[in-house]
């Protein structure tokens, strides 16, 4: 069966079906190229009631109107099946929405409502004149065919301005009095450039608040083919990139002086810094640990390692990074191609903090409280060592530079410009990837950490020296 | 000052309002005119924070002469300051409005002078919108506590939505952080606008060319972790609104001003979760008949962070469960941590056709690892797992999963 690529030829089709009594599964039908333009060459849904021995439920009209929109060619057989079983005995069928037809159906529906509800969003108009009059004209790039059903949207919008949207599929205009469509167009004609824009770009850049950076939601409701006629998008990498920058400078010149720096040396040299955190009591985590687990590696180096804690070995030897997590970070460093005798290691926090019994001490996981107390250390360390890149391993860790709103699970990998080092990073603590309880998701963040730390030195490779 | 200046400034000072949302009411464009509200709101950009970009959110100035500690625009703060005319900000709404890249206004304003001269000039701009440009487009207006009822009643002919904020949970965190304000004066502008919303649908039913006021309802914000106010304080201080001047919404917004975090919030908890904690919490309220109590019990005030609220009080209620999907009413169905609003009405839909089996719920996306534990259907009985103690491990999202899960869009539908 030949249809067009319209609900009124599939109606006008299906209908000689129906009355014949053929069965969906005798049919094939066959798209004819024509073009989306031409639903309003032929009968639109409203002026055709069915006929009286054909009656369908008004819901099925309505949604057939949205999936005739959809560009899979699979709408049409789908739509005459579920047309055939509304009226062979399942009047019903519509509510039973698991149904396997009636699934698909919606599912191709709500593709289309999506797509026109992004279409409603994302146009963008340029003001341009044309013979001394004010003209609106937009591209955009839809996925379906949907400009016939979305146009009327635009016209009770914008009654008063004559506009014009252009798409690769359709066009339509609007002349103040009655929207004409016509063929598609390609991008090459439409206008580039609206005065407004800056101020628009202005408005969005200061809207937008750097220490709650969630790009990956961003990225869920704007996808990136529509970014190309978005005039603010192209700001979007600037302001991720420089989110941590911002984020630090909004909270910095009102953070309390940390605990610890009661406790730095008149030198700022490594060596002395290391001698005088032995007497660190800025916070209580030094009455149970046995000693200051300070940071070691060359100065000046160009990465720098920070972890959360001492652990349990860390603690009994002196040394940051020497237990189970240590091995598995060697381990991996190794496999990157960095050696760790050339890094800075350190932790955020310099005492192991625990509890339970002497004879078996358990981790406890630094507070907000503590991590701020032995910030000037971290801050005396990033001066000395004056890395080219700074690498956090786990939440605490990064928060300690970028405050409590920073999460890994929606940062990690990404490598930022920050006050301490041009460049920063932060990704999962080794000793995560060996707590995780579930195999697969183990492995996975395994393959993440080492592609993050891979990421380490391809960065290094790319930063001006 | 330039335009492009102030609007940096009064722009990046109203990005601590939580709300921005422009659904609700319908407005039809008249001829001539510019607009139109048609139900869901649309959001017309989303800032690498997550968050939607559906109005021109700002303030007419940030000059203020309350001393709100939480507050970046307070007397005494030293934040740059400036100011938009009346005409500036029409300007600005119909130029963006034009090219498609808003809704419509959400303007707020720090107090000048007095309440009431601060709200006359936010009533300048929305008059001068919809009477001499026939503006249809949404318009939020704040609703200054303590402003004359005379210039609320304007406010509300011309504003969709009009919103008196709360600020705090208690009025004695109030008198702490806020002293100039009090839960009495917001609660007396709270009032006043329900009282004539609640008139004018009387009116309308009676005509239906009586004007509207504010026919997207009142909201209102709620600072949350500035104060050691628990959860069940802060829910049950929304509930009273939400009872007492049927409010469309209540805003959370966790304490933003990273600086004193160490003193005041928590020292683990990333405030955004608990912000997201709140929101479920205030959709189960609300939707779910669940009430304050159950989710909070007094020897636990606080909402788990690491598990949603309806999860907690099911792993609490073990004995309320399996539920049977193909028999129990509405209100049991919708207490199964994983199924939804709208999931537990197309539930009951089909089940009216055929008995409901582990498929009909996988094609209606429900999380079946979640849900198994806690539902018997026509091919499932769930084998002695409500009595593992391993049972939160098995039905808690993991982490990975939590971040798919945003903040932003679980803060928009709270579906849990």
């Amino acid at each position: 069966m030949d249809v067009g690529q319209d609900l009124g030829s599939f109606r006008s089709v299906a209908r000689g079906l129906l009355a014949r009594g053929v069965p969906p599964e005798q049919v094939l039908f066959e798209e004819a190229r024509r073009r989306q333009a031409s639903l309003l060459e032929t009968e639109s849904v409203a002026d055709v009631a069915p006929g009286p021995s054909l009656s369908v439920p008004s819901a099925f009209l309505e949604l057939a109107e949205r999936v005739a929109c959809h560009r899979s060619p699979e709408r049409w057989a789908l739509l005459y099946r579920v047309l055939w079983r509304l009226t062979h005995g399942e009047r019903r069928l519509l509510e039973v929405v698991s149904d396997a037809d009636v699934y698909r159906l919606t599912s191709l529906e709500k593709a289309v409502q999506r797509d026109a509800h992004k279409m409603k969003a994302f146009v963008r108009f340029r003001r341009v004149e044309r013979e001394g009059q004010e003209h609106f004209v937009a591209w955009h790039r839809p996925d379906h065919l949907i400009v016939p059903y979305v146009a009327p949207f635009f016209a009770r919008r914008f009654p008063s301005m004559r506009w014009s949207i252009l798409t690769p599929d359709a066009c339509v205009h609007w002349d103040l009095e009655r929207l004409t469509f016509g063929e598609g167009v390609p991008r090459s004609e439409a206008p580039e450039g609206d005065a407004l824009e800056e101020l628009w770009s202005a408005y969005y850049v200061s809207t937008f608040n750097p220490a709650r950076l969630n790009v990956r939601a961003m990225r869920a409701e704007m996808p990136k083919k529509h970014w190309a006629t978005l005039p603010e998008a192209r700001l979007i990498p600037e302001l991720v990139r420089k989110a941590p920058e911002r984020t630090a400078s909004m909270v910095a010149p009102r953070l309390e002086p940390s605990e610890a720096s009661r406790f730095l040396p008149a030198s700022r040299e490594l060596p002395a810094l290391a001698a005088a955190a032995r007497g660190c009591r800025a916070c209580p985590l030094h009455e149970r640990a046995s000693q200051t687990v300070f940071g070691e590696g060359p100065a000046p180096a160009e990465v720098m390692l920070v972890g959360e804690q001492p652990g349990d070995t860390e603690d009994r030897e002196g040394r940051p990074f020497l237990g189970p997590a240590g091995q598995l970070l060697d381990e991996v460093l190794e496999r990157v191609g960095l050696r760790r005798e050339a890094l800075y290691v350190t932790n955020a926090v310099k005492h192991f903090g625990w509890t339970g019994e002497e004879k078996q001490r358990l981790h406890a996981k630094p507070g907000r409280r503590e991590v701020l107390a032995c910030k000037a250390w971290l801050e005396a360390e990033v001066a000395a060592v004056r890395p080219r890149m700074i690498v956090c391993l786990g939440a605490t860790a990064a928060q300690a530079f970028l405050g409590p709103g920073f999460r890994i699970n929606l940062s990690r990998g990404q490598v930022f410009e920050t006050p301490w080092a041009k460049a920063w990073m932060a990704t999962f603590h080794p000793s995560a990837l060996l707590r995780m309880p579930d195999e697969r998701s183990r492995a996975e963040a395994r393959a993440h950490f080492e592609e993050d730390l891979r990421r380490v030195v391809d960065t290094l490779r790319a930063l001006p020296a | 000052m330039d335009v492009r200046k102030k609007l940096e400034i009064l722009a990046d000072a109203a990005k601590y309002d939580a709300s921005c949302a422009s659904s609700g009411g319908k407005r039809k464009s008249t001829p001539g005119g510019l607009g139109s509200v048609e139900g869901m709101g649309i959001c017309h950009s989303y800032t690498p924070d997550g968050r939607c970009v559906s109005l021109l959110k700002i303030l007419l100035t940030n000059f203020c002469i309350y001393d709100c500690q939480y507050c970046i625009n307070r007397i005494s703060s030293d934040t740059p300051r400036a100011r938009f005319t009346p005409e500036e900000v029409v300007r600005l709404t119909l130029d963006f409005y034009k090219r498609n890249y808003i809704e419509g206004l959400f303007l707020s304003s720090g107090v000048l002078k007095s309440p009431d001269y601060t709200m006359e000039q936010l009533v300048q701009v929305a008059r001068t919108l919809r009477e001499q440009h026939q503006f249809q487009g949404y318009i939020h207006l704040k609703a200054v506590p303590g402003a004359s009822q005379e210039l609320i009643d304007q406010a509300g002919t011309y504003a969709d939505r009009l919103s008196a904020n709360i600020e705090l949970p208690t009025d004695a965190d109030l008198s702490k952080l806020a002293p100039e304000k009090s839960f009495a004066v917001t609660g007396e502008t709270m009032r006043e606008i329900h009282v004539r919303v609640e008139q004018s649908k009387a009116e309308r039913q009676e005509s239906p060319k009586a004007p509207r006021f504010a026919p997207a309802g009142q909201s209102t914000q709620m600072l949350v972790g500035a104060t050691p106010t628990p959860d069940a304080v802060i829910l049950d201080t929304a509930h009273q609104l939400y009872t007492r001047y049927r409010l469309k919404r209540v805003y959370y917004s966790a304490y933003s001003p990273i600086p004193l975090v160490d003193a005041r919030l928590p020292a683990k908890a990333p405030p955004l979760v608990r912000e997201h904690r709140l929101y479920q919490a205030d959709w189960l309220l609300r939707f779910y008949g669940f009430h304050v109590g159950e989710l909070l019990p007094p020897e636990q005030p606080d909402l788990s962070l690491d598990m949603d609220p309806k999860l907690a009080w099911a792993l609490r209620r073990r004995e309320a469960f399996p539920v049977d999907v193909n028999r129990a009413p509405r209100e049991m169905l919708l207490r199964v941590p994983g199924l939804g609003v709208r999931t537990v009405d197309r539930l009951l839909r089909i089940r009216k056709w055929h008995k409901l089996t582990l498929e009909d719920l996988a094609r209606l996306r429900v999380p079946l690892n979640r849900v198994k534990p806690f539902i018997v259907t026509a091919d499932h009985r769930p084998t002695a797992l409500l009595d593992s103690p391993r049972l939160p491990e098995r039905v808690r999202p993991s982490a990975e999963q939590l971040s798919l899960f945003s903040t932003a869009v679980v803060a928009r539908t709270g579906e849990l």
